[in-house]
Order: structure tokens, then sequence, then C-alpha cells
């Protein structure tokens, strides 16, 4: 096979699978806005604040220490022990749901029947104010994440490919990780959201909150179950990425990798963010691979919203969105 | 008696908005939130505890007290510019930004309002040109000097022959990562070596693309020129690729542990170019741990200490204090003002005495600064990560950078500069 072909391959398999972590991230997106019409803002937010605390558990460290030092005048930092990473992972999930009730209890159930606009702008609030909470409760210096995740090339792919075409290919086997990770996320999503009582339920508030009201369905409680979800999809997303980079402001801004696939797979299909992720991992990179050397390369970003543009053109709603028909 | 009020009221507000004149202030644009917050802290950390140590120790510079007036900028140029317009007329002595960006938009303001501004490796490089740019310093080195100082570390591992091999420079997509390209190019010329270079756009979590070239194309060596998370990306990707870290140079921007720490033992042997010591093995760190730190005064935990950023905020504030002190010398006064301070600058000597003096012998190198030349002699040496000790170490001398042709580019740039703006030369 020629050498330009086998590199595309490789560029094609990478793009495959950073597709799978952008659609970690647009899930959440999805999640929330197939639940209350909400684009949520402070998503990536969330999957900082995720990993923040995921990290604060594991390392035994003390909750606003820095506030708490600078007020009572002590010196404590650490608790001195370690938690497990198991028991880390489930302790944020429980800080999640929490923060679910608080986001429900004290900026949603007051905005209920309010315009979708002004709930856009609760969650950009709700964003900055994450961010200061997430710094001020876990300090902004870069922390390690250390939950057993494996890194590096997979041996297995390299020596396969290389006896197969005689160039092995590079896998990062994070990547592989994040891919069965989210394959069993989706499966576990669309099971819920079709087969359970709660999930049919969350489809009902998604359709129209009023009539869901009307049945007897609580949109309290449906608001609270969705923000868990989507905390813990942000978890899962913190996780994967915080493994790659350390846990840090930036992956705040892992959200400006969702959109165009938000833009592309449609703002309330679980498939279509799947798809969507795919679509412009796998296009990004091919773009950067046969354009981005004869252009100066670092075309990856912007050619992912240019690409969720061009379909826009054929499809407004995204591929798996809802047709929206309204007539006067 | 409104009258009276009023008066009173004014002069309240006029006392207040009035320079403490008896301090020495030092603004602080720090940024310690926000993407690039991990490399802002101990830079902010370090300046603060030096000024903090000579208030302690000293009783200030000269018998006058160092004030130090922290300003957030989120590594945001706008807000860099609001925290120099809302701090400029507290008695400002020099302003240190830390960051590119925010120099760009200082210069003029700088210049009309004759307040010194020093940017030391970052910044508009052709600064070093001081017949040109009256108020601005980049001493002791500048991104050219670190490009040609990494260049000059790859002859020295080849016997002073690097032609025909293979040099791949990974830069952030932004003025800052672009600075070392010319440079590059001009010494790819000289020295015969083939320069790719590879872009990474804001704030580079996703590098893939960029690691499979070089993971196909195999340089002998990759520089970088990175900042915030594409740094801890960059340097966890070439692990990844199993890319030899000792062939793989960073900028100083790219050299400190919280860049390296998040890849573990994959990091192991990764060097990057620096223009001061590295370690906590200096005598001044014992004062900062009695006088600074147990003493509840300092700026962070005071765990940061020895740290590579935290010490360059650290040197960078004793190079501004020595200014200082100069600056009284010349002016007969301790309390200097601004145009004071910038003759201290102009005329600031660093020898290897003084650093033994201040406790901190060989931090940094020895240096001369000139009406001509603000940017020193671009010394840098190449520190080395050793991850099982998780420290870095030198490993070359302070070196100077290859001037025949930094100089020429400086002369160039700052010329055209010149040219766009009527200045005219000045130390004529």
């Amino acid at each position: 096979m020629p050498e330009q072909l086998l590199w595309a391959a490789e560029a094609m398999m990478n793009g495959l699978m950073a597709g799978v972590l952008y659609a970690l991230v647009a899930l959440g997106f999805v999640l929330i806005f197939k639940a209350s019409g909400v684009f949520n803002y402070a998503q990536g937010v969330m999957a900082l604040f995720a990993a923040l605390t995921l990290v604060g558990i594991m390392d035994g460290q003390v909750p606003f220490a820095h506030l708490i030092n600078a007020v009572f005048g002590t010196e404590i930092h650490h608790f001195g022990w370690h938690v497990p990473a198991i028991l880390a992972i489930f302790l944020t999930g429980v800080v999640m749901v929490g923060l679910a009730i608080f986001i429900e209890r004290f900026v949603l159930r007051h905005l209920v029947n309010q315009p979708d606009i002004i709930l856009f702008m609760a969650t950009i609030g709700l964003a900055y104010f994450m961010e200061g909470v997430g710094d001020l409760m876990w300090g902004s210096e870069i922390k390690t994440l250390d939950v057993g995740l494996p890194q590096g090339i997979s041996e297995t792919i390299d020596e396969a490919t290389y006896n197969w075409f005689g160039y092995g290919f590079f896998i990062d086997r994070l990547d592989i990780v994040a891919t069965i990770i989210a394959a069993l996320l989706v499966a576990s999503l669309t099971i819920f959201s079709q087969y359970s009582k709660q999930g049919r339920a969350l489809r009902a508030v998604a359709d129209d909150h009023q009539a869901a009201l009307s049945v007897g369905i609580s949109l309290r409680f449906i608001w609270v179950l969705v923000w868990s979800i989507a905390g813990f999809v942000a978890l899962v997303a913190g996780m994967m990425w915080g493994a790659k980079s350390g846990v840090q402001f930036s992956l705040s801004l892992i959200a400006l990798k969702a959109l165009p696939v938000l833009m592309l797979g449609g703002f309330t299909s679980i498939p279509g963010a799947i798809v969507g992720g795919l679509i412009i991992g796998v296009g990004e990179k091919l773009f950067e691979f046969s354009i981005g050397p004869l252009v100066g390369g670092a075309t990856e970003n912007w050619f992912a919203y240019v690409l969720a543009l061009v379909f826009l053109v054929f499809r407004p709603q995204g591929l798996f969105g809802e047709k929206i028909i309204e007539r006067v | 008696m409104k009258l009276k009020f009023t008066a009173l009221a004014a002069a309240a507000v006029v006392s207040a908005a009035a320079p403490a004149m008896a301090d020495l202030v030092f603004p602080s644009l720090s940024y310690r939130t926000g993407p690039y917050a991990a490399g802002g802290i101990p830079f902010a950390d370090g300046y603060a505890d030096y000024f903090t140590l000579l208030n302690e120790r000293d009783g200030g510079i000269g018998g006058e007290m160092a004030k130090v007036i922290e300003c957030e900028t989120g590594y945001n140029t706008e807000k860099g510019v609001e925290c120099y317009e809302s701090t400029k007329g507290e008695g400002s002595l020099i302003y240190q930004p830390l960051s590119t960006g925010i120099t760009y938009q200082l210069i003029p303001k700088v210049t009309a309002d004759g307040i010194a501004l020093h940017t030391m490796g970052y910044g508009r490089t052709s600064a070093k040109n001081g017949k040109v740019f009256s108020n601005v310093f980049n001493y002791p080195a500048n991104y050219w000097d670190g490009a040609s100082v990494a260049i000059n570390h790859l002859l020295d591992l080849n016997d002073g022959d690097i032609n025909g091999k293979k040099v791949a420079l990974v830069y952030h997509n932004s003025a800052y990562g672009k600075e070392p390209i010319r440079t590059l190019e001009e010494l790819s010329a000289k020295h015969g070596f083939e320069l790719t270079t590879l872009a990474v756009d804001h704030p580079g979590q996703e590098q893939k693309s960029q690691w499979l070239q070089i993971r196909r194309e195999k340089p002998d060596y990759v520089l970088m020129w990175g900042w915030g998370v594409m740094n801890q990306v960059a340097i966890q990707e070439a692990a990844n690729i199993r890319f030899p870290m000792e062939n793989f140079i960073g900028v100083w921007w790219s050299g400190g542990e919280h860049d390296v720490i998040p890849a573990g033992d994959g990091a192991n042997g990764y060097k990057a170019v620096t223009f001061h010591n590295v370690g906590s093995d200096f005598p001044v760190f014992d004062d900062v741990q009695k006088y600074v730190v147990d003493a509840g005064k300092a700026a962070g935990n005071g765990d940061q200490i020895g740290t590579a950023v935290y010490n360059r905020g650290f040197y960078a504030a004793m190079l501004a204090a020595e200014a200082a002190r100069n600056a009284q010398e010349i002016a007969g006064k301790s309390d200097i003002t601004a145009a004071d301070m910038l003759k201290g600058m102009e005329s600031l000597e660093i020898t290897e005495e003084r650093m033994a003096e201040l406790g901190m012998p060989n931090f940094g190198p020895s240096f001369t600064v000139t009406c001509e030349n603000h940017g020193g002699p671009g010394l840098g040496a190449i520190q080395q990560w050793d991850a099982a000790a998780q420290e870095w170490s030198l490993i070359s001398d302070f070196a100077p950078s290859d001037t025949e042709i930094i100089d020429a580019l400086v002369m160039e740039d700052s010329m055209a500069f010149a040219k766009e703006n009527n200045i005219e030369e000045r130390c004529n």
C-alpha cells in the first residue's frame, strides 16, 4: 500500500478516536438540551469542576483550604489520606448530584416558563460561578490525574499493522479506553431514556413542559435527574481529557470542541452527538493531514466549524436533529 | 457647612488618589486565574516574595519600603491595559506584564507616560535596541536568543556540525509562538539544518496531528514554543510516540515543573532553555524561608520556592530592585521617580560579585545595560528534567547567542518600527 495512503488511514483512525472524545463532551450538552431546551454554557466548566473534585478527593485535599487558612490563620491543606480511584469517582458522582440539586434549587426553579434565552444566560452565570468556586475549593495549579487509565502507544495495533502493511499505526491506549467507555455510556443512556419510567418522563418533559406537568411528572425531579446525568458525563469527559493534559482551567475550553459536533449532529440526538463527533474528528484530522501543511497547519479548530456549516446548509437542524415546522 | 463638607470630601479623595510617596511602587500585573494561571501564580508569588524579603529583612530598598500592587489580568490583553491605567498614577516605577500581548499594547503607553517596561524573556524582541525603544527593556535574554541558544546546544551535541539534520519547531499559533521562526530560518541557512514548523492552535489541548507528523517525518530534534496546556499535552504526546526526550527542547516558557510533572516518567530527559538558574540551593532562599514564609507573609503557600517559574518571578523582582537601587544612587535620593528608574535601568550592571552579595551566586548571567542595548548580552543555558528526582538541573553554563544573526534582525525590525512611528534615534 502506498505510504501516503497508510498515513491517511492512520490519521483517520486517530480522527475517529478524537471524535469519540469530542462526542463525550457533546453528550452532556445534548442531554440537558433534550430535557429542558437549555443550551448549557456551563458544560465545559462542569467537566473541569468534576475533574478538580475527583483529584481533590483522591489526594485528600481540604476544600477551600486557602480560604480557611486566610480567615482563621491555620495551615491546613491535606487530610493526610489517599482515596482509591473507584471510591473517589463515586464520591465525585455524589458531589455532581449535589451540584444538580443546587442548580435546580437556586437557578432553574426560579426560571420556569421563562424564555430559553433567560435560561441560557443563567448558565453563563453558572459557568463563571463554578469556575470561581472550583478555583477557591481546589486551587488553580495543574493537578496530575491518575485513575489508572493506560496511556501511550498500543503495542498490539502497532505490531499488527506493521506486520500487515510494513508501517505501524499509532493509536493511543487512552483513546481506545475512551471509545469503550463512550460506547457503554451511550448504550446505557439509550436504554435508560427508552425503557425506564424516568427516561420516558424525561422525554415527555423535553417535548412539552406544561403537558408533562399536567400528567403529574415532577419537573424539578427531572431537572435534577438530567443535570446529575450531565454531571456524570462531564466527570467522564473530565477524566479522559484530564488524563491527557493534567487537570487545569483549560479543561473548561473543551466545550469549544463540542460546538461543531452539536451543530453537525443536532442538539437533541444522542446518536447525533456520536456520529457528529466521529465526522468532525475524522474530517479535521484528514484535512490537517492533507491540506494543513500547504496552508501553514493549525487548521483543526476552524475546519471543524467549516465542516459543520457545510452540513447545516443541507440540514439546518443537524444530521439527527428534530425538524421543527412552525405554521402561521 | 456644605462647602466645608465638600472641601473635606475633596481633600479625602485627593489624599486617597495621591501616590504614597514614601513607597517605591512595583505593580504586578499577575494572572492567578484563567488558562495560564499555572504559570502566572508562581511568577507572581516569586515577584511579591522578593520585595517582601527586602522590606522585612532590610527595611526596603535604600530605606524606602517597596510596595507591590497586584492587579489580575487573567492573561487578557484588555484587562492588562486596564490594570496599567488604574495603577500608573500610584507612582509606579516599572511594569512587568508577563504577556507579549499586553506588552505590545503598553509600549506606546509607557513611552508617553515615561514609565519603564521590562519584558524579561518575552514581548517585542527588537525592543533590545534602546536607540528606538526608550522605555522598553528585555534583558537578560529574548526569544531570538532562546532560539539561538537551543541551536547552539544542538551544535555542541554534534561537534559543531548540524548540516542535514532535521529540526522541527512546534509552536503556539500566536504572535508569541511565531517569534523564533525568522531566527531559526536564518540559523537554518547558516548551519544547513532542515527546519519544519508545526503550528498548534490555542489552547493546545489536541495535538495528535502534529505529533503524528513528527512520528512520520522523524526529525532529529524538536523545539517547542508553547505556553499553558499546550506544553503538558506536547510533552505527553512526545512521550506517547516515544520521541527521545533528550532531543526535545522547549523555550523557557515551556520549562516549568507543571509542564513536565503530568507526563510522569515519560518526561524524563526533556530539556528547556533558561536565562536564570533553577532549584532552591541558594542562600537567599534561607532568608525567604525565615523572613517571609515562616513569618506568614509569603504570597503563596511557600511550597513553590525553587521552582522554575517562581525563580523567574523572584529574579525579575531582584533585577527591578537592583535598578531601583542604582537609580537611587544616580539621583542622590531614595524616593525616586519613574524617570529616575529609567536612568537606573539604562545603566544597570549585574556582576557575579553583586549576585553573590545578594545570596544568589550564579543565579543569572552577569550583564550590563546601556542606552543602546536594552537587552543585555543574550546569554542562556540548558536545563534538563530528572523525573525520578522531580527536579531540573542546569546542564550547561550561560553561553551567548549568535549575535551576528540576532543583532542584524533586531536592527532590521527596530528600524522598521522607528520609521513607521517617526521615532528619532537616541543615545547619539
